[in-house]
């Protein structure tokens, strides 16, 4: 799925992540700044990959600073900020998320 | 070679009588003799020891390149002391210095300049965290940096391991000749205790204060036959950083039902009777710890002989309230602390009386309980105070490794999960105290007791004290926070990590991610 | 149902959109938390706290507390994707805010069945609780209560509106909220269900709330809101019988006991006679105690 305008989740408080969505037109990039990113920096990238596969986003830039978020925040976020970018509020597959 | 709490200590480390980590009583019974300076007799009746400045002491001292000189950290976050001397030495250009210090925090940064560019080539020191930790995690000082315990450095200084030519005592007080005090002054420290072995030991003693008082400075905590000149600066020390108007005591639940875990443990141990001993440290659990301990007294009845280490307003507090018999101070972490230093019934004791291993009667071993913080615990209960979870150094291991070797029971209290590093992990980045000298992990996800207490697990059996196995522990935090890779580090050692009898328990290596970039001279 | 078989003294309110606070707040072993969607969430963050809370229902495992969702208001336009998201996660059970009428409650229960369908759960397996907010839903308290007699745990006092239309003023003695803290009480127990008292939201003054606390417990609440961690200690603290208390139930029951064994009639334990009414009073004390693990006889 394309997405057509920006859109940004969560905060930098620390255990939380902020997430920013941009339209880009080659494909899928993420991007990782994290407190724990020797730890935990591919641990992140691939669950990010893997929850943008799940949303079906395509060509958008992924932009996530993470201040030692949890799993759950991080796709939490990263949910947000797509269906903010694609403007939908309701009828969420929640089954998929 | 791989020591006894598994760490591979390179062999070009273990010479000139440096042996790897054996256990904690392995130096039982060690003989040894102690150094000795060497001194200048003062015979003529000549005056003062009075000299104008800091640059001018230093070309009396005879300071020259190679040398050792020492520092204390009484003046902690608010130190004028160290920096003055180092901008000194640096602009008489003397070079390959080693900075013996009791600890060193982010008010002695302009040793990183100093480090960069081979001024200073050795540093040692418990604390180093900071601008401070950086630099030296990015190995910039020329020789691995020798991290000490408090008691560690007191036996090192004795027994000659280390040789210190100038030792410079800031000091809030002094006389003409030397008698210099922790209080008196405009910006008081209380306390002198890391200094004491300088002054004892070291070739030459300079004290540099911001108030020369009449003499006899007494009580004097640096005697001033041990003292050969002293300087009167402007300002020793920024008041406020020195100590703190009041370490207040946590609000934060999670960090107060720890400490309620601890308490408990503590009363239901066996030790808790009348005339017990403990030290606490400032950390929000640990000094909260108080409170509650101070309930369970009040319901038995029952009073505390002694309450030691860097003392509080909260240790304070319970020592005019009657319920701590004796403090036993060697440092003062805040006003309170500071205006009760030298009362009655309030001491000072030096930091080889508080934990040295090497004499004969250091009171870390008279503690029933102590309670410690941890960055991380592993499964064999080895605890790391000194190093990330990124591998930058930025702790201290203070009087840790001491007090826990020399108390009853040592508690260790900190959160499972900080943000989303887990505390309890299968291992820890570096050793600073090992697990054989640990007892209890208090966390806020439950309490672990280590195997070898099964006195303590019967004791506690029968209570609500939520007891899980190390292991839980450590699993709970990887079913939370997802299991750490390790972090990758270069070949090259930055520091060792020495054991408090001298032998090496770790060494730690640069970091591989770390990214430093020198910063400017103009900076500091 | 089972819904009533397990002890509720705290049920603390949490931010769904703050991270820090949903990861991990079963440490402080409240018996319920309550995740959040309406008052504490900003109104432009209320997607990405659903979102949170669907992924925190999923994915973190809260050690056996029960998990509660406050729903933003029926007559917003916010509830059918939050009903959505609990069910599709997992979520223990719904409270609603600001009910007035049992035909309310028969509304989200609908919304709830669908969800429930939607998502492959068991229809009926999400509870449903009642936060009552206003002289009319004092007076519909009852009604409410028995609703939904297959979904409905219980209903609570909200009492910051509450006294706002009474043009009450809140009073460190309760009198302003006696009468609504009696009905919704008597509604609840005519009902079958349990019934919950209202936040106190003067954190730092412990004293008054553990008046209120023991107030609320001397009436009959079986539990209490709370809105800070650090309440759910001194809550527990005094909803937890007494040692005192749990050794006079034990007396009460064994006594019962050996009268029955022995054939006896008249029976006096510590001094007083004994009701036989007071057998079910002594088996409630000893349930608490056990279910808060501060009882480990076998009389119960």
């Amino acid at each position: 799925m394309k997405i057509k305008t920006q859109a940004v989740a969560g905060t930098l408080e620390s255990s939380d992540a902020q997430v920013m969505i941009l339209p880009n037109s080659s494909g899928l990039k993420i991007t990782l700044d994290s407190s724990v990113y020797d730890q935990y920096g591919k641990h992140i990238i691939a669950l990010a990959e893997q929850t943008a596969k799940t949303l079906q986003l395509e060509d958008a830039t992924v932009k996530i600073v993470d201040k030692g978020a949890l799993d759950c925040t991080i796709k939490a976020r990263i949910e947000t900020a797509f269906y903010r970018a694609i403007d939908q509020q309701s009828g969420l597959p929640w089954e998929v998320l | 070679m791989i020591n006894q709490v598994g760490r591979d200590i390179p062999d070009v480390y273990l010479k000139d009588g440096v042996e790897p980590f054996q256990g904690i009583y392995y130096r039982d019974d060690y003989e040894y003799t102690k150094a000795a300076p060497t001194v200048h007799a003062y015979v003529k009746p000549n005056g003062d020891k009075l000299v104008d400045s800091i640059h001018d002491v230093l070309i009396k001292s005879g300071l020259k390149d190679g040398m050792t000189i020492s520092f204390h950290h009484h003046l902690r976050d608010g130190d004028f002391v160290v920096n003055l001397v180092m901008k000194e030495i640096h602009k008489l250009g003397i070079k390959n210095l080693t900075v013996c210090a009791s600890s060193l925090g982010r008010a002695h940064n302009y040793l990183v300049p100093c480090i960069e560019d081979g001024t200073v080539t050795g540093i040692s020191t418990s604390g180093i965290r900071d601008e401070i930790g950086e630099v030296i995690s990015a190995g910039k000082l020329k020789h691995p940096a020798i991290i000490r315990s408090h008691g560690g450095r007191a036996r090192a200084i004795e027994d000659g391991s280390v040789k210190i030519d100038v030792a410079f005592i800031g000091a809030s007080t002094s006389d003409a000749y030397g008698n210099a005090s922790g209080k008196g002054g405009q910006s008081d420290t209380g306390v002198l205790s890391y200094a004491d072995g300088d002054a004892k030991y070291a070739d030459k003693v300079v004290i540099i204060t911001d108030k020369i008082v009449a003499a006899p400075n007494f009580p004097a905590s640096i005697k001033g036959v041990d003292v050969d000149y002293v300087v009167k600066v402007d300002s020793i020390g920024d008041a406020s950083k020195i100590a703190s108007g009041a370490l207040r005591l946590t609000k934060d639940t999670r960090e107060l039902n720890m400490a309620k875990e601890v308490a408990k443990c503590m009363y239901h141990s066996g030790y808790f009777k009348n005339g017990f001993t403990f030290q606490t440290g400032a950390g929000g659990s640990s000094l909260a710890t108080t409170s509650f301990l101070k309930a369970y007294m009040a319901k038995d009845n029952i009073k505390c002989g002694w309450a030691m280490g860097g003392i509080t307003e909260p240790i304070v507090n319970l020592f005019n309230e009657g319920f701590v018999n004796k403090v036993l101070d060697d440092q003062a972490f805040d006003l309170a602390a500071v205006a009760s230093a030298h009362t009655k019934g309030h001491f000072e004791i030096s930091a080889s009386q508080y934990a040295n291993p090497f004499n004969k009667g250091a009171f870390v071993n008279q503690l029933n309980f102590v309670i410690l913080g941890a960055l991380e615990v592993d499964t064999a209960f080895n605890v790391n105070v000194v190093q990330g979870s990124n591998g930058v150094l930025r702790g201290a291991p203070g009087g840790h490794p001491d007090t826990a070797a020399g108390a009853d029971v040592s508690i260790i209290v900190a959160p499972l999960i900080r943000s989303r590093m887990p505390t309890v992990r299968d291992r820890v980045t570096s050793v600073t105290t090992p697990g054989e000298s640990i007892d209890i992990v208090v966390t806020d996800y439950g309490v672990a007791v280590n195997p070898k207490r099964q006195d303590l697990l019967k004791a506690f059996a029968d209570t609500d004290i939520p007891l899980k196995t190390i292991e839980e522990l450590r699993d709970l935090a990887y079913q939370y926070a997802g299991k750490p890779e390790p972090v990758e580090f270069d070949d090259q050692v930055v520091a060792l990590v020495e054991y408090r009898d001298g032998t090496i328990i770790d060494v730690i290596r640069k970091p591989k991610r770390l990214n430093y970039s020198q910063k400017a001279l103009d900076k500091f | 149902m089972t819904v009533i078989n397990r002890i509720r003294r705290s049920m603390i309110f949490l931010n769904t959109q703050r991270a820090a606070l949903v990861k991990d707040a079963f440490v402080y072993k409240p018996d319920c938390v309550i995740l959040d969607l309406e008052d504490a969430v900003a109104a432009g963050e209320k997607d990405s706290a659903r979102i949170q809370l669907y992924q925190t229902l999923k994915n973190v495992d809260y050690q056996g507390v029960e998990r509660w969702v406050r729903v933003n208001a029926l007559d917003s336009d916010l509830i059918n994707e939050d009903i959505r998201a609990a069910v599709a996660g997992g979520i223990d059970g719904i409270r609603l805010p600001k009910t007035e009428t049992a035909a309310e409650i028969q509304a989200v229960a609908k919304k709830i069945e669908a969800a429930e369908k939607e998502f492959g759960k068991k229809v009926g397996s999400t509870m449903m609780m009642a936060a009552i907010e206003s002289p009319l839903g004092i007076m519909n308290a009852y009604e409410i209560a028995t609703a939904d007699k297959s979904r409905m745990m219980g209903i609570a006092l909200s009492a910051g509106d509450f006294t706002r239309t009474m043009h009450a003023k809140r009073t460190v003695a309760g009198t302003e909220l006696f009468v609504a803290r009696s009905q919704l009480l008597m509604a609840a127990r005519a009902a079958g269900i349990m019934a919950f008292d209202t936040v106190y939201t003067d954190t730092d003054n412990e004293p008054g709330f553990k008046k209120e606390l023991q107030l609320i417990k001397d009436m009959g609440f079986d539990g209490k809101s709370c809105i800070n961690p650090k309440q759910i200690g001194v809550t527990h603290e005094v909803f937890n019988p007494t040692v005192q208390e749990i050794a006079h139930a034990e007396h009460i029951l064994e006594a019962v006991q050996n009268s029955k064994d022995n054939g006896v009639g008249v029976l006096t334990v510590d001094g007083k006679m004994v009701d036989i009414a007071w057998v079910e009073g002594s088996q409630r004390t000893l349930k608490l105690a056990k279910a808060a693990g501060i009882y480990k006889g076998a009389l119960v």
